[in-house]
């Protein structure tokens, strides 16, 4: 029972580093419409950024800083050349503009920065902390807990801010937005920016588990599931799917993985996200279509 | 936007207007009837391909060009059923290149005397078994959310092809090698021979899928595509048309999965058809023109060309100032950077370009 | 001595009846106890204000929606559920108020579709062209040539009917219901959109569908002059109920429909 408890906390908190990769996708996607594909490639390089600061003999704050700077700005400029010039286009193709996107960047990041693996030091030791007869990672716990903040800081800039009513607002009706007199483009550039810091934060934490290396960009992918089970619109939906699917594919491996000969993490969020879909076809949080004919 | 709506109708390339708009009466069978037949100038492409190709290509054309060019727009062909015509989004292409691949593999190995052709078409047939199966949830989960399912079976099949070490006779790593290559007696494993064969199948399979595009399976598949509400109200099976498109689409990709181990690389492992290569497929078809049959072709003659283009520049105008090493990412930069391009100028890819291309040149004595 | 009794034909059963068909979404009631019957041959008008339920009534009727109450008859045969490709099978075709024209694919593509049904070849049949499968293609495609004759639109047979203007494209979605020569044609503002002269050519080609085709047509339509030349029956609608059946005539005195395009409270 202690290791069927250790397994699925183990798998929550795993599972909440995977809802801070598709908060980043939620964000872009409730405010534009568009399933950004390059999000992991942009974590990797808000990570890759941080680390070469560190390298250099940056201190802490002023490279976090600096990185911030460096993912708003470019948040700002993908915005600006890849989105906007597709505005009008079906979704189809802002996905696959995307998918452009997430080679480009991943090949400029490879040229300039080569391919090994980097160290990142957050200063949290994963040293085990023990609760109740229950192993946790202090790391894991210092991950959820600053998911959780972010969350709230999202939350409040959405819910307090005049920013955040117009950001709900393009995210409801771009056309009613536009007729009140919000500024879409200004607003798009703000998420976008939004998006880059959540990747920082995202990336940090995955490259202080993992090492920041090439695979970090491979995160979309698992981040996929996490989406479809919650829906793409709903942050809330974010944590309950990344929860759901960081517990049962970690619950998989370790229960129906050895009938299979293991391995089977790789796809068991899939099959799990296919089947929530068949159950529900736009996902736990997620909007239902409603087609006019 | 939803989710469920990718619009994909608005990508495809339109049909051919008939050029100076047909006649209103007299004889519509002639004129329809001209239009099926194959045109002249194709006519002379294929001529070339079976004839002056042979006699004036090096080994290295038909290996390192011709040969991955033609699988890949066999392959790009197969995805161009499912996605372009029928508009269900796969990004398992490779999954499905997989299984026709081992699918084949197995079959000539443990079928005493089995025919080469015929041990491809069964790896076809259990591409396309797998690719209904993984269609299945098509019934129920509409535009975007699909490639949850295509991407399980990516998934999936590199890791069941990996685990079990059955479908690769226990080979080491899951590593498959193509059988003797002979049909009838005749010898097909040197570069010629094996330029010939892909040529014959695709040419044969291109035919099959060009002639189900203009048929009534074709524009079912398009109605599905387009707007479903309407093709169930006329009566088209909604359920029936989608599994055809999966079962189709995926023996296409199965055969070309063959051919690239058997005709192209002569080894391949699972990896070998992994997300990345799925990823390639996808893109041919995005540059090609989605529902086009001959943007099938020249998205993988994009595809094939360009990594090559890329090398000759870089050593030509930069002098080895760049290590190959970075030749493969600036690739990846050059490729993203052209799909991006392309979405933004030419949504319908180069099978639209060429068409306008043609156009312009065909009026050009009458343009102002 | 006694004369034989005159014996007069019994009146032909109704093509289409609906009994006591109720609707709602969420809450919301589309349709209450909406009963009226359609004679064969006969145009029946259906009109009403705005969200008085009327395409919700057509998608009933062609199986897309299904209705919580009622019992639809239709050649004979009742239910009280169907779905669309059923119900294009026995004989019912439609055309859709926001047109649902295939966009990808040509007028002439679009027509054939159509005919659908009436095809029995295979995928596989298809793809080797089986004389079978030739014979019904070139079947198919003099169909469709004879309906954009009729329709006039032949200039626009390889046009993709996206790049259409609009009422064209209506024309083109008639066409696509008349390919499948169906025993019941369901048209959702066929003239919505359209100039004077339009509608007077689509009038004319409703008449001709319903004199030479012999089909039944149950049309929605705001023109109440349209409305008036056309149809032989008329049922109003007003907030998902029947508030008038009978001959155009007789309803457009009718007091309670007179209020309800008002808007007098009732």
């Amino acid at each position: 029972m202690q290791f069927f408890i250790e397994v699925l906390v183990g798998g929550l908190l795993a599972g909440v580093m995977y809802s801070m990769i598709a908060i980043g996708f939620v964000l872009i996607y409730k405010a534009s419409g568009v399933f950004n594909f390059a999000q992991g490639a942009m974590v990797l390089l808000a990570a890759l950024t941080f680390v070469s600061l560190i390298e250099r003999g940056f201190p802490f704050w002023p490279a976090l800083g600096a990185t911030l700077v460096a993912m708003v700005l470019l948040g700002l400029a993908i915005e600006r050349t890849v989105l906007r010039p597709l505005v009008n286009r079906p979704p189809i193709v802002l996905f696959m503009a995307t998918l452009g996107l997430s080679f480009v960047i991943e090949g400029l990041a490879q040229t300039v920065w080569g391919s090994e693996v980097h160290g990142l030091e957050l200063g949290i030791a994963d040293t085990p902390l023990e609760l109740h007869g229950v192993m946790l990672s202090k790391f894991d716990l210092f991950a959820a807990g600053t998911a959780g903040a972010l969350v709230l800081v999202l939350a409040l800039l959405f819910n307090k801010t005049r920013l955040g009513l117009a950001l709900r607002a393009v995210a409801d009706d771009p056309l009613a937005a536009l007729s009140v007199g919000i500024d879409l483009r200004r607003v798009w550039g703000v998420v976008w920016a939004v998006a880059g810091a959540v990747a920082l934060v995202a990336g940090l934490l995955w490259g202080a588990r993992v090492g920041v290396q090439f695979s970090l960009s491979l995160i979309v992918l698992k981040a996929l599931p996490v989406l479809i089970i919650g829906g793409f619109t709903s942050i809330a939906g974010a944590i309950v799917g990344g929860l759901l699917v960081g517990s049962g594919e970690k619950l998989a491996e370790v229960y129906i993985g050895p009938h299979f000969g293991g391995g089977i993490e790789n796809w068991f969020p899939y099959v799990l996200a296919i089947l929530f879909l068949l159950a529900r076809p736009t996902g736990l949080f997620g909007e239902r279509r409603v087609e006019r004919v | 936007m939803a989710l469920g709506d990718l619009s994909l109708s608005d990508l495809t390339a339109p049909a051919r207007k008939s050029a100076g708009e047909g006649p209103i009466d007299g004889p519509i069978d002639e004129a329809w009837q001209a239009r099926r037949r194959i045109p002249l100038g194709w006519m002379a492409i294929i001529l070339l391909g079976f004839v002056a190709a042979p006699l004036l290509g090096t080994d290295y054309w038909f290996s390192a060009i011709l040969i991955p060019f033609l699988v890949l727009s066999l392959a790009g062909l197969g995805l161009n059923v499912l996605t372009g015509y029928t508009g269900q989004l796969s990004l398992g292409s490779s999954a499905f290149m997989a299984v026709g691949a081992f699918g084949a593999y197995n079959a000539l190995l443990r079928v005493p005397h089995l025919p080469l052709l015929a041990g491809i078409a069964v790896g076809g047939i259990a591409a396309a078994l797998i690719g209904v199966l993984f269609g299945l949830p098509s019934l129920r989960i509409q535009g975007f959310y699909l490639i949850v399912s295509t991407l399980a079976a990516q998934f999936v099949v590199e890791w069941a092809f990996t685990k079990f070490g059955w479908f690769s006779n226990d080979n080491a790593s899951g590593v498959i090698s193509a059988p003797p290559l002979a049909i009838l007696g005749h010898d097909f494993s040197d570069p010629r021979g094996r330029y010939l064969l892909t040529l014959t199948v695709v040419l044969a399979l291109t035919v099959l899928v060009r002639n189900v595009v203009r048929s009534d399976a074709g524009r079912g598949f398009m109605a599905v595509r387009d707007m479903d509400t309407a093709a169930a109200v006329i009566g088209i099976p909604i359920l029936r048309s989608k599994l055809s498109a999966f079962a189709l689409s995926s023996f296409i990709c199965g055969v070309a999965g063959a051919l690239w181990a058997f005709a192209y690389l002569g080894t391949v492992e699972p990896h070998g058809f992994d997300l990345d290569r799925s990823f390639q497929v996808l893109f041919i078809i995005i540059i090609g023109g989605l529902g086009s049959v001959v943007g099938s072709f020249l998205g993988a003659a994009f595809i094939v060309l360009l990594p090559i283009v890329m090398d000759i520049v870089a050593t030509r105008l930069f002098a080895g100032a760049v290590d190959p090493g970075h030749l493969e990412n600036l690739q990846k930069l050059v490729f993203g950077g052209l799909i991006i391009f392309f979405l933004i100028k030419e949504p319908q890819g180069l099978a639209r370009l060429c068409r306008g291309i043609g156009d312009r040149v065909r009026r050009w004595p009458l343009a102002r | 001595m006694t004369t034989p009794p005159i014996v007069l034909a019994p009146p032909a059963p109704p093509l289409l009846e609906l009994q006591n068909i109720s609707l709602s979404f969420r809450g919301v009631r589309a349709l209450s106890g909406v009963s009226f019957e359609v004679a064969p041959r006969e145009i029946c008008a259906l009109i009403g204000p705005n969200g008085a339920g009327k395409s919700s009534l057509l998608n009933v009727i062609s199986g897309v929606y299904v209705p919580e109450e009622g019992e639809l008859t239709f050649a004979g045969r009742s239910w009280t559920r169907m779905r669309p490709a059923e119900a294009a099978r026995r004989g019912i075709a439609r055309t859709f108020q926001n047109i649902a024209l295939f966009r990808g694919m040509t007028v002439l593509e679009n027509v054939m579709t159509g005919s659908h049904l009436k095809r029995r070849s295979g995928l596989f049949a298809q793809a080797v062209r089986t004389p079978r499968a030739r014979r019904e293609e070139r079947q198919a495609r003099e169909d469709a040539e004879r309906v954009i004759e009729f329709l006039r639109i032949q200039r626009y047979r390889d046009v993709p009917v996206g790049e259409l203007p609009y009422g064209v494209q209506k024309r083109v979605e008639l066409g696509r219901a008349l390919a499948a020569e169906p025993t019941l044609i369901l048209l959702d503002e066929p003239m919505a959109g359209m100039t004077f002269d339009e509608k007077e050519e689509m009038s004319t080609f409703i008449l001709d569908a319903n004199a030479e085709l012999g089909s039944t047509v149950v049309l929605i339509e705001h023109d109440m002059g349209v409305v008036m030349d056309l149809s032989d029956h008329l049922v109003v609608l007003d907030y998902g109920r029947k508030i008038a059946d009978g001959a155009p005539d007789v309803v457009r005195n009718d007091r309670d429909v007179i209020d309800a395009y008002l808007g007098v409270t009732h």
